[in-house]
């Protein structure tokens, strides 16, 4: 089985699991949202792919010159060209790219090896996703309780403090701060790699089974491997992390505020539960119901923002596969990760909003 | 006085700090609340009545401080616990019902969850069954089926959440139940409901019960005694017969006969000339005298004290103080 395979099963069963669970538990509104939603899903796919079909087009520059520079004569572009199929007409191309995005086959690679598609993307997509999700956890943890920090310490010391890390870290370019975390921490104190994922010599030891190295390392029982995966994660995730979490800092922190005036709190106070609870266990919760609608809006900046981490850490992932494949104008590679990205952005949104409806009990759709 | 007294306010002040200046929301107040009785504290929007009911349990945060006074209940004065000695007094012994039962209730906690909470905040020995247990217990005394226990906030109407704000406030036997406009809310008949309530659970527990109200009718309907606020003073505290047949301070008068009457015989509604005075800045004297048809030199002068007027009925007005006393404070 392929890696991808193995991703997507991973990613695919709990998906299906919670669907499942809302079919059977949730009501007839949800049911017809959440068809509605996939519905609306694939026009959005759709618009999408044919832009970045479209624009690439636009571009200067065609794969083939890209590749063979200035050696390549008219000639043998043009001869490369037909083989590509980059001579046949814009719209038998078009429809081509849209068969093989039906099929979810991809197509071949229009540089290097020709390789399919879809076997790179098994390489580094399992690398994006071994940064995303540790950097989301980062970005959640330190935004939501530093966010119910600030607010319970409101307009004291510590409340100003984290007011001005999330808008300092909000307003730090990604790749500024990768930067200077590699100057610190790689190179003045030598303590942390800066760039790749496993060290070099270590990762031959490394079987490879879902790409994910550290799910690899584990399951491998390679411990050295692990730590250092574990190693090499630390500076991109923090990277990616620290600088999503100021937006969720600001957002938890005003609707913590904003949910202790209300008057269930002034009530449960008024039943004696202690300062604490009412802050981290009532206000907190009913503040997470628009902090959620902010995860799913995040999503796509998260993935932006691992195109930067990605090519700051030499990072092998989707993103630097990306800016790789945008500067070699791989028509084929570029359209099939935005396509990919989009789907993933789309996919997660809707699972928010289901999480969304689990969590308040008002929300009715 | 041979009452038996639950809570004895004394003196008591709040004030709150406003760009303007501070202002005193209740101003050297002192009222007794009779263990076992209905109290009935009404007072137009505005005169201080629900700063008073938070005082109680010291509930102010933010702008708002007591700055003075003592709060006797049960026996020890409330003033002298500390912040962190506050919460076990609060629902514990004394419970409360707000005013709007549409948002006194957390939207994400189950009814369930409300009070088994308060019971583990209170008493963290209690079993989770027996908890609910008691929880069950006490909703269906109020007439809400247990099984709505499980259902949120949302799911349920007015009346039945205002409900389960008395039962959050009786969990715990509280002995004191403050009821801050419980029923402004609520329709007339949802509130006549209430109100019935309201009387069964004061008889069957013994409950005291301090209820805050803009509405003269719902005191006249269910109070043992009335006491009337204006502009952050107390100005007239009595029997509710008393009180409704025999008003003594001219604002009370004034207030009682500014209800519409039933039968409309009266022709044009009475109305009380002027509006309440601003509490940045309260007239001087009596606080009621810019609008007081019986306003004599004195008035302006001189604030007159909360005395006796009658046996057991007391008004701070100087129509009812001897002459001497009133020479005698002109002087001096």
């Amino acid at each position: 089985m392929s890696p991808i395979a193995i991703i997507a099963l991973i990613i695919g069963i709990p998906s299906l699991l919670l669907l499942a669970y809302v079919f059977v538990r949730g009501s007839t509104g949800l049911r017809r949202y959440i068809l509605t939603r996939i519905v609306l899903t694939l026009p959005m796919i759709f618009i999408l792919a044919t832009m970045v079909f479209f624009i690439l087009r636009i571009l200067p520059g065609d794969p083939v010159s890209s590749a063979l520079g200035p050696k390549g004569t008219p000639e043998m572009i043009q001869s490369i060209r037909t083989q590509l199929g980059l001579n046949d007409p814009l719209i038998v191309q078009y429809g081509r790219f849209l068969w093989s995005m039906v099929t979810l086959r991809f197509g071949n690679s229009l540089v290097g090896g020709h390789r399919p598609i879809v076997d790179e993307m098994s390489e580094r997509f399992p690398a994006t996703l071994e940064l995303i999700v540790p950097a989301s956890i980062l970005a959640l943890l330190v935004g939501v309780y530093g966010g119910a920090l600030a607010a319970a310490k409101r307009k004291r010391a510590l409340d100003f403090s984290l007011r001005i890390y999330s808008v300092v870290i909000y307003s730090l370019p990604i790749f500024w701060f990768g930067l200077v975390l590699q100057l610190f921490f790689g190179v003045r104190l030598r303590w942390l790699p800066i760039s790749g994922r496993i060290d070099a010599v270590i990762g031959t030891s490394l079987k490879t089974i879902t790409n994910i190295y550290s799910l690899d390392a584990l399951l491998t029982g390679n411990w050295p491997a692990f730590f250092s995966v574990l190693q090499h994660l630390i500076l991109p995730t923090l990277t990616l992390g620290l600088i999503l979490s100021g937006v969720f800092v600001r957002m938890t922190r005003i609707n913590v505020i904003e949910t202790m005036q209300a008057d269930y709190i002034a009530a449960a106070r008024a039943r004696g539960i202690r300062e604490r609870v009412l802050i981290y266990g009532h206000a907190l919760k009913n503040a997470m119901i628009p902090v959620i609608t902010l995860i799913g809006l995040q999503v796509a900046i998260l993935l932006a923002g691992a195109v930067l981490t990605e090519t700051v850490f030499s990072w092998p992932g989707m993103g630097s596969y990306l800016v790789e494949r945008i500067s070699a104008r791989d028509y084929t590679a570029v359209q099939s990760v935005i396509t990919v990205f989009a789907m993933l952005v789309a996919l997660i949104s809707l699972a928010v909003d289901v999480i969304y409806s689990l969590v308040d009990p008002r929300v009715r759709y | 006085m041979t009452e038996d007294i639950l809570y004895s306010i004394r003196n008591l002040t709040v004030e709150y700090r406003t760009r303007a200046g501070s202002v005193q929301a209740v101003d050297n107040v002192s009222l007794d609340i009779r263990r076992g009785e209905i109290l009935g504290l009404v007072g137009e929007s505005g005169c201080g009545k629900s700063t008073l009911g938070k005082a109680l349990m010291r509930l102010h945060t933010g702008p708002a401080r007591i700055t003075n006074g003592e709060l006797w209940f049960d026996g020890r004065d409330l003033m002298t616990l500390s912040d962190r000695e506050m919460p076990d007094v609060r629902g514990a012994e004394i419970g409360m019902v707000f005013q709007d039962p549409m948002t006194s209730l957390n939207p994400v906690q189950k009814i369930l969850d409300h009070l088994t909470e308060t019971i583990h905040t209170h008493e963290p020995e209690t079993s989770a069954a027996a908890a609910r247990t008691r929880a069950e217990e006490l909703v269906e005394r109020l007439g809400i089926r247990r099984e709505r226990l499980n259902e949120y906030p949302h799911q349920m109407s007015g009346g039945m959440r205002q409900r389960v704000m008395i039962s959050l406030a009786l969990a715990l036997r509280a002995k004191l139940v403050i009821a801050d406009e419980p029923t402004t809310s609520l329709d007339v008949i949802v509130e006549a409901k209430f109100l019935d309530l309201l009387r069964e659970l004061q008889k069957e527990f013994g409950l005291t019960i301090l209820l805050i109200t803009h509405n003269i009718g719902v005191v006249a309907e269910v109070a043992d005694r009335v006491a009337v606020m204006y502009a952050a003073r107390m100005v007239e505290v009595g029997d509710v017969r008393d009180v409704f047949a025999d008003p003594k301070h001219p604002y009370t008068q004034g207030l009682l006969r500014s209800v519409p009457n039933i039968k409309l015989d009266g022709g044009e509604l009475y109305k009380m000339d002027g509006a309440p005075p601003s509490l940045l800045h309260p007239p001087k004297g009596c606080r009621f005298h810019p609008r007081c048809p019986f306003a004599m030199g004195i008035c302006s002068v001189e604030e007159p004290s909360l005395d006796a007027v009658e046996n057991d009925h007391l008004a701070s007005c100087w129509l009812y103080r001897d002459v001497a006393v009133k020479q005698e404070a002109r002087n001096g």
